[in-house]
């Protein structure tokens, strides 16, 4: 085992790997941006420093200062979280050549994977099921034209070196196609430094369902179940759950089966992720697959009950899988939203700023990953991910009620979130059905948001009065969390209290 | 003490008084029983006829606003004796729109021209903040009088990017 890991990354994920460090007994190290200094991971690990300016490729994409700071401390290994750079075959090769080990596949596999027209070619040849289109980067806009014609509208662009949505478009007829296209090339160009962009049919409302599998270093793949990350906005997951409503034991056993296949076929180690487009009849189909820890791995942590960044830690360890295929169960429910930095009310505009108020859920089947705290300043050179609440239940209908209860409790001021989407979501007749396709959340942010008429704007008024009151009046403006002062804070019994007790006693 | 609270468009006359730690409150003229504690900054517990409610204040630059529940409500708290009185914030469709950048950020693309015709919901340039990638639109079907900035510049927030007359 380790005795010194370095996180390259921060936020949330930054968090969930020292949090596993610790419990491992490894020794954390964080790094940090300009405006990072006063960040969650910063001051949850045990050593930090300071890697360059706000701008990623200055700081967290800055293979050779990452690589520099983690000799300079002695870390023996490297976990790259997710984006940044946990998919970049240079990064894990730089880490190789500098003696560090890196927490994630071959600097082969990533490259394999990474272009995703390779991978393509490559799982065709492995009898992988594909969705038609082309297996290399389009080249001009005539050639575009032409395949798209060929394969037939409507048609789906997407970044080659993509993921999280970036660069990707959907092409209902000619028309669309050159802006599309220049789009796509521009915003991939942009956030992967490779304007590649290919062509693919595109399957109208598809599920979207993922295999996790897990492959040590000698020659050992396992499945850990699939995740429903139907629910996506722009392309980008929103909602995610474990297992699909739709998977039985036998379709998973098929789909399990081909990501091994696609696993062993990559030469794949530690934790990946194979994607697959479902159709309405239940055929699956290669999309691509993430080499890396996903974003929403606490669905299958908790219907599994195994820790995958402790997995991943211990496979990059040269330790051998502790289980077999056989061995794993799958038990009860999970759902996972995704708490963003942005205003529901005005097209999910980003919205960094300070956390003025939090106020945090718990109890029973309640999970939070967490990269915020109250009186942090939420920077707008990044993702816009805050944290991740994930609820689980003996069953779905428990893990919804769990997750909705959750998010009433969840409150974070000074900044718009996304939580009152997933009240929405959790809400929906066809969520709770577990009718989900990809074109769900379209349909839902297309409706009129329900106007909430709940006639509390009287307790509002009176809220707002005695807020006027408390400021007004000398010390009792401040309230240090977690002492009253009964003398300003009206914590004397009331004279109507008294008497409704004195009633109900009689 | 008297105030004039306005939540969302609904005005009330609130009268709240407190000695001995007990609120004395008339809304409206009726006198409601009603007991308050400050949990936390910003925290208000208050039980009204044995119903609990927990209310949540946000102050940011767009003004108060108190959470009941999962709702959201403007608010705005006036003291009659007092002379400090808001401008109504609304602004209407007629005339120049100036558009501003809501955060900050990088233009990555403009659009249109200036001089350029516009439907209302048209894009008119592209700002780019935390990694995505946002169309600033036109208020209103017109024709783009000035745009302010170029591809890659950086915009703040507030900052004027165009005129649509």
């Amino acid at each position: 085992m380790f005795k010194k890991i370095l996180i390259a990354n921060r936020g949330e994920i930054a968090v969930r790997v020292i949090r596993a460090c610790r419990e491992l007994g490894v020794l954390s190290v964080a790094v940090y941006s300009d405006v990072d200094r006063a960040s969650l991971h910063v001051r949850k690990a045990d050593e930090a420093y300071h890697i360059g300016k706000a701008n990623a490729t200055e700081s967290y994409l800055n293979i050779e200062k990452i690589v520099d700071t983690a000799t300079r401390c002695g870390a023996e290994a490297i976990h790259p979280g997710y984006g940044f750079l946990s998919e970049n075959a240079k990064f894990a090769q730089a880490c190789a050549d500098a003696g560090i080990k890196f927490i994630g596949p071959s600097p082969a596999s990533i490259d394999l994977m990474g272009s995703k027209t390779r991978a393509r070619r490559e799982m065709q040849r492995a009898g992988i099921p594909l969705v038609p289109g082309t297996s290399a980067g389009v080249e001009s806009y005539e050639q575009a034209q032409q395949t798209a014609r060929q394969i037939g509208y409507p048609v789906m662009l997407k970044a080659a070196a993509g993921g999280g949505g970036k660069g990707m478009r959907l092409v209902h007829s000619p028309e669309e196609l050159k802006p599309a296209l220049e789009s796509a090339q521009s915003e991939a160009g942009g956030a992967f430094g490779d304007s590649e962009v290919y062509l693919e049919k595109a399957i109208i409302n598809p599920r979207h369902i993922e295999m996790q599998i897990l492959a040590d270093e000698h020659g050992n793949v396992v499945h850990l179940g699939e995740r429903e990350c139907s629910l996506q906005r722009r392309h980008q997951k929103v909602l995610e759950e474990a297992p699909s409503p739709i998977v039985g034991e036998e379709m998973r056993e098929k789909i399990g089966d081909v990501a091994v296949r696609v696993a062993t076929a990559a030469g794949y180690s530690n934790a990946g992720t194979i994607e697959f487009l479902v159709d309405e009849n239940k055929n699956f189909y290669f999309l691509e697959m993430n080499t890396r820890l996903q974003v929403e791995h606490p669905v299958t942590e908790l219907i599994t009950g195994l820790d995958l960044v402790h997995l991943q830690i211990r496979i990059a360890s040269r330790e051998k899988l502790p289980f077999q295929q056989e061995e794993i169960r799958i038990r009860g429910h999970a759902i996972e939203c995704r708490i963003y930095a942005e205003d529901p009310d005005n097209n999910f505009f980003p919205s960094p700023g300070k956390i003025t108020l939090l106020l945090s859920p718990s109890g029973p089947g309640i999970r939070r990953d967490s990269g915020m705290y109250e009186g942090w300043t939420v920077p707008l050179e990044y993702d816009p991910l805050l944290a991740k609440l994930i609820g689980y239940g003996t069953d779905r209908q428990q893990a919804v009620g769990r997750l909705l209860r959750a998010l009433n409790e969840y409150f974070v001021g000074g900044i718009k979130t996304n939580i009152s989407l997933f009240r929405r979501i959790l809400s929906d007749p066809d969520f709770q059905a577990g009718k989900l396709d990809t074109g769900f959340l379209d349909r839902l942010l297309a409706r009129e948001t329900p106007v909430s008429a709940d006639g509390n704007s009287e307790i509002a008024a009176i809220a707002a009065g005695i807020f006027a009151v408390l400021d007004s009046a000398p010390n009792s403006s401040q309230v240090s969390t977690g002492t009253l002062s009964p003398s300003s804070n009206g914590m004397a019994p009331s004279t109507w209290k008294k008497a409704g007790r004195t009633e109900a006693l009689r | 003490m008297n105030y004039e609270v306005r939540i969302d468009d609904k005005l009330f006359h609130l009268e709240l008084d407190r000695s001995e730690g007990q609120w004395h409150c008339k809304l409206n003229g009726t006198a409601i029983n009603i007991d308050a504690v400050l949990t936390r900054t910003n925290v208000l517990s208050i039980l009204l006829e044995g119903k609990a409610y927990e209310i949540r204040r946000e102050l940011t630059i767009n003004g108060l606003h108190l959470w009941v529940g999962s709702s959201r409500y403007s608010a705005e708290v006036r003291d009659p004796r007092s002379l400090r009185h808001r401008k109504d914030g609304t602004v209407g469709n007629k005339g120049p729109q100036m558009l501003t950048a809501a955060m900050p950020g990088k233009v990555v693309r403009v659009l249109l021209q200036e001089g350029a015709q516009v439907e209302a919901g048209q894009g008119i340039l592209v700002v780019e903040a935390m990694k995505m990638q946002n169309e600033i639109k036109s208020p209103k079907a017109g024709r783009i009088q000035k745009i302010m900035v170029a591809t890659s510049h950086a915009v703040n927030a507030g900052d004027l990017v165009a005129i649509v007359e």
